[in-house]
This record gives C-alpha cells, sequence and structure tokens, in this order.
C-alpha cells in the first residue's frame, strides 16, 4: 500500500516538475544551486578566512557581480569562468539565496 | 575485544540523535517526522558531504550513518604540499566531530558486503545495519596486477601515495633519504585517474623539494597517456621557468614492469633505474563497489542516473566521486565528489518524500595545483544537466584555466581547501 502510494507521488511529481520549474516555483532552486558555491564561498555561503563570503550580501550587489563576472566587466581569477555557467534566471535564484542567509 | 551488541549500539546513537543541531539548522520547535534512514559508505569528499547535507536539508527527518574506516579525514588535494615540505600532515588532517555535531552518527567501521535485496550492510565491528536508501563513496583502488613485478612485497618500497596518509609520509621519507644528483620516476596511469592534475602537481612539488635541498636531483615523469592530461600548458611553462632541467617529461610511456630490488621501471621502450619510485597503478571504482556488482559491466566504473546519483545497476543504492562513470570531461576530483554528494543528498530527500528530484542540477569543478609553495594554477568548468543525452555536460564558455600562475591564486587555493573540508566536516 505504501509502495503504491510512494510510486504514484513519484510518477505525478516527474510529470509536474519540469513545468513547475519553468515558472520559477521549485522552493529549492537557490538552495540547491547555491550548493555549488559552498566550495569554495563556505556552507550557505558563510566562508572562511580567505574567500569573500556570499551570506547576507545585498542581492542586487550579488546579481551586480555575477553579471559584471560573466561580461567580463569585473577583473576575475576563476569567477569570469564559472559565472557564464549560470542564467540570468539561475543568477537571480541565487543571490536571493545568498542574500536571506546569516552572516557568521 | 568484545563486539558491540545492537542494544549498546542503539542505546549509543539514541544518545546522539538527541544532540542539538547546529545553528544553521535552526532549532525545530517539534522533532521533523522521522522518514527513513541512509547509510553512506565512505567518508571522503563525497561521502562526508552528503551525510551533512542530508541531515541540514532534510531539518534532521533523515537519520543518517557515515561509515568511515579512518579515524580522522586526511586530505587528498594539499597531500602533494606535504611532499614538497611547505605544509605537514597536520595542516591537512581534519577530524569528523563536526558532523556529529548535524546529528550524523558516524561510525569508525568498514562495510565488508552490502545485501542489496534486503537493504542491508555487512560491518566488520558492529552488526548488519539495515538502510532505507544506501550511498556509496569508496574512491578508488588499485589495480598493481596491471603492473609486472608490482606485489605485495614490491609495494613496501614503490609506493603510490594516491591516497593521502601514511604513504604521503612514508614518501616524503624516501625523498628525503634520497642522495643529491638522485632520480625519482613519477609513472602515470592511463586516464581516468583520480585527480588528473595531481601528477603534474606533484612533480612540481618534489622539484621544489630537491631545488632546495638536493638541488642536482632529478624528476623523470612517464606518462602513459600521450601527453599532460590536465593544464598542461602552465604545467610546462612552470617546468620551465621554475625548475629548468629537473623535470624531465616523457608522454606514451606506460610502466609494464617494476624490479622494486633493482628499482627499475620498465615501458615498452626503455628500462630506466631510479632512487625513488613513485609508480600510480591503474585505478577502479573502489572494492565495495565491485563486491556490491555496481560496475557498469565491462568497466572499472559504476555508471550513475546524473539526476539522482542512483546506480544503474541497484535501485536505491547511490554511488558518488571517483568510483562513478564519469559524465564527459568530468574530472574524478574531491570537489567533484563534493557536488556529487549534495546532488545526491537533494535527491534523495525528495525521492524519500515520494517527490521527483531536480530536473535541472547544475554543479561546478574547480580544481587548483600548487607549482611552488606559494604558486597556483587552476581549472574549472560548470556542468548541467542536459535532458537529451541525460547526463551532465560543461556549459559552454563556462570552463576555462588560469591566464598564468601567481601567488594570487595561492591564497585562493589555499582558501579552497578550508572551505571545503569546512563544507563537507561541518
Amino acid at each position: 500500500m505504501i509502495r503504491t502510494l510512494f510510486a504514484a507521488a513519484f510518477v505525478s511529481g516527474a510529470a509536474l516538475a519540469p513545468s513547475a520549474l519553468a515558472q520559477g516555483t521549485d522552493p529549492n532552486l537557490g538552495r540547491n544551486l547555491a550548493a555549488a558555491c559552498a566550495n569554495c564561498h563556505g556552507t550557505n555561503g558563510v566562508s572562511q578566512q580567505g574567500m569573500p563570503n556570499l551570506s547576507g550580501q545585498q542581492r542586487t550587489y550579488l546579481v551586480q557581480q555575477m553579471q559584471d563576472f560573466r561580461a567580463g566587466k569585473r577583473p576575475a581569477t576563476i569567477m569570469h569562468q564559472i559565472a557564464k555557467g549560470y542564467t540570468d534566471e539561475q543568477i537571480d535564484a541565487l543571490a536571493a539565496y545568498f542574500s536571506a542567509q546569516k552572516a557568521r | 575485544m568484545s563486539r558491540l551488541t545492537r542494544r549498546d549500539f542503539l542505546k549509543v546513537s539514541g544518545a546522539a540523535a538527541t544532540s542539538l543541531l547546529p545553528g544553521c539548522m535552526a532549532q525545530p520547535v517539534t522533532p521533523p517526522k522521522p522518514i527513513g534512514r541512509v547509510i553512506v559508505i565512505g567518508g571522503g569528499f563525497g561521502g562526508a558531504t552528503a551525510a551533512k547535507y542530508l541531515r541540514m536539508w532534510s531539518g534532521g527527518a533523515i537519520e543518517v550513518f557515515l561509515i568511515e574506516r579512518n579515524a580522522e579525514f586526511i586530505s587528498c588535494p594539499t597531500s602533494n604540499l606535504v611532499l614538497g615540505g611547505s605544509r605537514t600532515m597536520g595542516d591537512i588532517t581534519r577530524g569528523y566531530a563536526g558532523l556529529r555535531d548535524y546529528g550524523v552518527h558516524v561510525l569508525r567501521d568498514e562495510a565488508t558486503a552490502i545485501n542489496v535485496g534486503k537493504k542491508i550492510v555487512s560491518l566488520k565491528r558492529i552488526e548488519n545495519l539495515p538502510y532505507d536508501r544506501l550511498i556509496v563513496s569508496p574512491a578508488v583502488d588499485f589495480m598493481h596486477e596491471q603492473i609486472e613485478g608490482y606485489n605485495p612485497e614490491a609495494q613496501k618500497t614503490i609506493l603510490h601515495a594516491w591516497k593521502a596518509g601514511p604513504e604521503t609520509v612514508a614518501l616524503r621519507r624516501q625523498l628525503e633519504a634520497m642522495r643529491d644528483g638522485g632520480v625519482y620516476i613519477l609513472s602515470v596511469p592511463r586516464a581516468p585517474y583520480r585527480c588528473p592534475p595531481g601528477p603534474y602537481e606533484r612533480a612540481c612539488q618534489v622539484a621544489f623539494y630537491f631545488k632546495q635541498a638536493k638541488p642536482r636531483s632529478k624528476v623523470i615523469i612517464l606518462d602513459a597517456n600521450e601527453d599532460v592530461v590536465s593544464k598542461s600548458a602552465l604545467f610546462k611553462a612552470a617546468w620551465n621557468d621554475l625548475y629548468k632541467g629537473m623535470i624531465e617529461y616523457r608522454g606514451n610511456s606506460e610502466v609494464k614492469a617494476v624490479n622494486a630490488r633493482a628499482k627499475t621501471v620498465k615501458t615498452d621502450f626503455d628500462t630506466l633505474r631510479g632512487d625513488v619510485l613513485n609508480v600510480l597503478p591503474p585505478m577502479r571504482a573502489g572494492d565495495i563497489a565491485r563486491t556490491a556488482g555496481l560496475l557498469t559491466p565491462n568497466t572499472r566504473w559504476c555508471g550513475v542516473d546524473w539526476l539522482s546519483m542512483e546506480s544503474t545497476v541497484h535501485k536505491g543504492i547511490h554511488v558518488l566521486g571517483d568510483a562513478t562513470l564519469s559524465a564527459p570531461a568530468m574530472p574524478k576530483s574531491g570537489h567533484m565528489a563534493n557536488n556529487h554528494g549534495k546532488l545526491a543528498a537533494a535527491a534523495i530527500i525528495e525521492i524519500m518524500n515520494g517527490r521527483a528530484p531536480n530536473p535541472q542540477p547544475v554543479i561546478a569543478n574547480t580544481c587548483y595545483s600548487f607549482v611552488s609553495d606559494r604558486e597556483v594554477i587552476h581549472v574549472a568548468s560548470v556542468h548541467r544537466y542536459d535532458p537529451a543525452q541525460k547526463t551532465l555536460t560543461v556549459v559552454p564558455g563556462a570552463s576555462g584555466v588560469s591566464s598564468g600562475r601567481s601567488e594570487i591564486e595561492g591564497g585562493y587555493g589555499w582558501a579552497w581547501a578550508q572551505n571545503i573540508w569546512a563544507d563537507m566536516l561541518g
């Protein structure tokens, strides 16, 4: 019984997920994207020494920096390459997530 | 030595489960409704990350056991600096206590078998543990048998030191004991192997040490691959500029046999004698992946669904890190394994809640290599899921290497290590 319910939920979830995402309603979009930044910038953007801290930064500031990296307007060692991996929508989701995190 | 009984064990784990969760998890007003148990085999970059993020993102609703045979985590990335002499083992070692703060049950033990049908992991020290989902993050093991003469006796003096730990220390001692004017031979297996730029970074670090301590000595790289596998131009520039005349590189030179007594290695063309032999055997997914039948047929690696890291062989088992059959242009790196861990954690939480995993994962890799004690070069890439190819592919334009080696990146390289260790270990 549990198995059947689970399978049904899974199938409907699979069918719904892409359209839900396209409308930007995936509640974990920002969290999941931000996790790939944590390697260098710390869990939830709370960084250890030597790397810029992202947690609690202004959302508009973060968006602007990523766009400047992507466009080559802000000099960088590595971020000009990484920023090109993200769409405008994804950059906004990242910025929203990090700006909502408490800085240590 | 008495074995823990199941009752004792549950007492211990029950006590751990009530420990407070760290601040970033927010103190739940009511304890979350438990939704199941995940066992993670292997506390490296992949497994430790998955364990922490499963607890953090599920708000404690998933019970997580991490099985790790070593008492402490010793990082492979930056371990070449110990060979070069600018860092110590203490600098690259971290404890597992932080994971316990997240409510992860860290067990110092070794998984000996997986009963896929019954969903049970057999352990060396305590009784069998059942799971709802399993994560296997077993790293690589070595195929010494593919190199003639590289038998257990020879392995006592010819080291690979490709897992950071006692062999790192032993290889450093061999280098220290070597005479000035001696020859260090490093052999690189055919790709794919763990950490593509690692061997070339190691050549830099050994040359860095020789330059100061025994400047008449030489490094010879015998590479089974045609050319330097990663950051080729940057490494060659460093060899030429910083260690001129000290590093000899030979491509298409696969080591086929070793002789520990004569201290020689043999390729199809030559037999070379060295004072210190550092032979990296071909690699494959770690033992437990093989014994559990997780290898993709006719390969040495474990195929996975890149939306969830779930094995393509056994449902309910997720494989992380170096052991996976890599996606196109995806290196076997600690950074990548850390991202695998998060991808798997997110997917497992969705699946255990009856929902589908994120259909559009994006993950990234950066890899910093120290060409001296201070100067670093990087390679980076962003990978996103391509539904047409059903794999992760590099986003066009979103990859590249350093414009040149620099001390600025030296600072970032070391800061990368501090951050990723904290990210995986709490």
